[in-house]
């Protein structure tokens, strides 16, 4: 199995560094995103195989770049990882194909075995 | 428009009463209720008492009147009958004789003795010639000679032709009555014929009438001297002791009280040619009597029909007052149920927007406690490294509380959406008492969970459901004593329902507050207690389509059971 590719999507800068730091110590190598543009843009670069998106951005939010993804590159497996978590979002979400809805803060052995099998889940 | 203002301020004025106090608001109510209708019911009623007793005693009176002034004429015209019966016969002799045949005493002797026969009561009969002297006389005195010129009689008979005296005794003390004719024959003589009667017939066209006990009639003449005896007022030529009615009159019924202080009815019927009046009196109690048994038992009804009006109105006022009072407290306990609500809503969103908040921030306290972990884990020469792991492992721990705390608060929020979710009756619980145990840390409680596994899910709302329980375990978490006792059970009671008990070991309830428990704003907290928590819950679970019941013994605690129906049936609720 080739390697992973991660993309880290959050407005909080000092959260998905932290976080991508983390990954990086248990050898999971991930790109980081701080807006839905850029992570649109990372995108088209470059396609991972699995994404961590938070749903409340500015200017942008995760639904709508859940939306744009899943329409460009459907492969691509999406987990939610949000703060802001009502069951409409929630359903709204699996509605458009993610592959796991996560409430932060999120035990990062946790967040490795679902990006693990979503990774397995692509093939 | 004034009038319409005044009605409008009246009615508002006796149907409602500014913001007294809620007890004495509905006293007020009922009692001015009870005499509105009171009055409206019973013043048409005194009316018609009145109006009937007045046309009646008016029509009664009447038909008393007019048989007693028929009686008084009737029987004074048998009196003039008789007594112009006796004139013509002697007016027939007067001029059927002459004067020479009269006053020859065989001839009068005669005619004395046929008339004797044919005509009772004749005492005497004489002739009397225009000096006034007795001529000739037939009878039981001795007359003959007798000179009458000065008397007044003998003036009134020259006068008018004809005489008839009143009453009088005569030489042996019994009561006649004189009659005189006057004729003046062709030679142009003078002609007087006197008779006497004796009244003794009087007293049988008196007797005749047929009189009752409460009934008296006589005759008197115009100054009130008795001319037959009276059963109330003496005997002949006594005073009648009643003042006679002024001048001239026909027939009259008048209203008297006599000296006896009777009250009387008294029929006067006047002669015509005699100084007689025909006297009938009656007494009214007699006449009246059966006004007076009307009268009492129409009071008799009348009393009866307003015994039975309280008694109807009292009854209807009451139930009204309690409807209506029932009805402002629904729609009270509505109003707050319904602020109450509002302000969860509120709590609800504001709770849901802190959590969110919050989550952001912990997330990364989380990954950067996470990360320094990580680093002080893999380096090996760190110093103080079990001191940091453990550091940060309370870092995470309290995060891990942090979360916990947010999701109860979202979930709170999300408890504001009525809506009908499959629901692990277990796990809702367990969930419910996340509220609570804190308290039963503090206070040592011991909750025991007797759940059957494998509960069939129930269809109902997760917020409302959450209440229900909420309530019932606050209601037992402050019935126990700390170190006290509370178990909670569920099971299937039937295919279609699912049943929960929550008993405690605490104080436990008297029937009176088992009674009471559902009841809004019932309340047996010394403070802060709404009275509206049991009632809500009884009001979900049966909006559900379920069952509450409550079992207590004073001293030994309290089971609440609930019974789910596995789909809600949503019902408009109590």
């Amino acid at each position: 199995m080739k390697e992973m590719k991660l993309l880290l999507v959050d407005d909080e800068e000092e959260f998905v560094k932290t976080l991508s730091e983390r990954l990086e110590m248990r050898h999971i190598q991930s790109d980081v995103a701080l807006s839905g543009k850029e992570a649109l843009k990372t995108m088209d670069e470059d396609i991972p195989d699995v994404m961590v998106l938070d749903l409340k951005m500015p200017v942008m939010d995760g639904m709508e770049v859940l939306r744009l993804t899943k329409k460009a590159y459907p492969g691509v497996q999406i987990i939610m990882l949000t703060g802001h978590g009502s069951e409409k979002d929630e359903e709204e979400a699996r509605r458009l194909g993610v592959f796991e809805y996560l409430h932060k803060p999120v035990e990062i052995e946790n967040l490795m075995q679902i990006v693990t099998k979503a990774y397995k889940n692509k093939f | 428009m004034n009038s319409k203002n005044l009605w409008t301020r009246f009615t508002k004025g006796l149907l409602q009463n500014a913001d007294d106090d809620t007890a004495n608001r509905y006293r007020i109510l009922r009692r001015n209720i009870f005499i509105l209708m009171f009055l409206i019911t019973i013043v048409p009623l005194i009316i018609m008492a009145v109006i009937y007793q007045h046309e009646y005693q008016a029509s009664l009176k009447k038909e008393i009147v007019n048989p007693l002034k028929t009686l008084a004429n009737k029987t004074k015209h048998s009196f003039e009958l008789f007594l112009e019966e006796r004139l013509s016969v002697i007016r027939f002799i007067a001029s059927s004789y002459s004067f020479e045949e009269l006053s020859d005493q065989k001839t009068l002797n005669r005619i004395f003795k046929t008339l004797m026969d044919e005509y009772c009561c004749l005492i005497d009969l004489g002739l009397i010639n225009k000096k006034g002297i007795q001529l000739s006389y037939v009878g039981p005195y001795e007359f003959l000679g007798k000179n009458y010129s000065k008397q007044s009689w003998f003036h009134e008979v020259v006068v008018k032709g004809n005489y008839i005296s009143d009453v009088f005794m005569g030489y042996r003390q019994f009561p006649h009555v004189a009659i005189a004719v006057l004729r003046r024959t062709e030679e142009g003589r003078y002609l007087i014929l006197r008779a006497t009667i004796d009244t003794s017939k009087f007293d049988n066209i008196i007797a005749s009438m047929g009189l009752d006990q409460e009934s008296d009639a006589f005759l008197i003449n115009s100054e009130g001297i008795l001319q037959t005896p009276s059963r109330f007022y003496g005997k002949i030529l006594d005073q009648y002791p009643v003042p006679l009615p002024m001048g001239n009159y026909g027939p009259i019924v008048v209203e008297e009280v006599d000296p006896q202080n009777r009250k009387m009815l008294v029929a006067y019927a006047p002669f015509a040619k005699a100084d007689y009046i025909m006297v009938l009196t009656k007494q009214r109690s007699a006449l009246l009597k059966p006004w007076y048994t009307l009268r009492s038992k129409m009071l008799f009804i009348f009393a009866i029909s307003v015994v039975t009006i309280i008694l109807v109105v009292f009854k209807l006022v009451d139930t009204v007052v309690k409807r209506v009072k029932e009805a402002d407290e629904k729609r009270e306990l509505a109003y707050r149920e319904i602020q109450h609500t509002h302000k969860l809503a509120s709590i609800g969103r504001l709770a849901a927007g802190v959590a969110h908040e919050i989550n952001n921030p912990m997330a990364i306290i989380n990954e950067k406690a996470g990360l320094m972990k990580d680093l002080v884990a893999h380096d090996d020469q760190f110093r103080k490294k079990e001191k940091f792991l453990g550091l940060t492992d309370s870092i995470l721990q309290s995060v891990e509380r942090c979360k916990g705390i947010t999701h109860r608060l979202l979930g709170f929020a999300r408890r504001m959406e009525v809506q009908l979710v499959e629901l692990d009756v277990n796990e809702l619980i367990q969930e419910t008492l996340g509220f609570l145990d804190k308290e039963a840390l503090h206070r040592n409680i011991e909750l025991k969970l007797q759940f059957t596994d494998n509960l069939p899910y129930i269809f109902s709302d997760r917020g409302q459901m959450q209440q229900v329980f909420l309530n019932i375990l606050s209601n037992a978490f402050a019935a126990v004593e700390d170190k006290g006792q509370i178990v909670i059970t569920s099971w299937e009671e039937d295919s279609d329902t699912v049943g929960v008990s929550i008993r405690d070991d605490g104080s436990g309830m008297s029937e009176e507050t088992i009674s009471n428990i559902f009841d809004p704003f019932f309340t047996t907290k010394q403070k802060g207690g709404t009275g509206l928590g049991l009632a809500i819950t009884y009001g979900i679970v049966k909006k559900m389509g379920g069952e509450i019941k409550v079992t207590s013994k004073q001293g030994e605690g309290t089971i609440f059971t609930v019974y789910l129906p596995k789909k809600a049936k949503i019902g408009p609720g109590e």
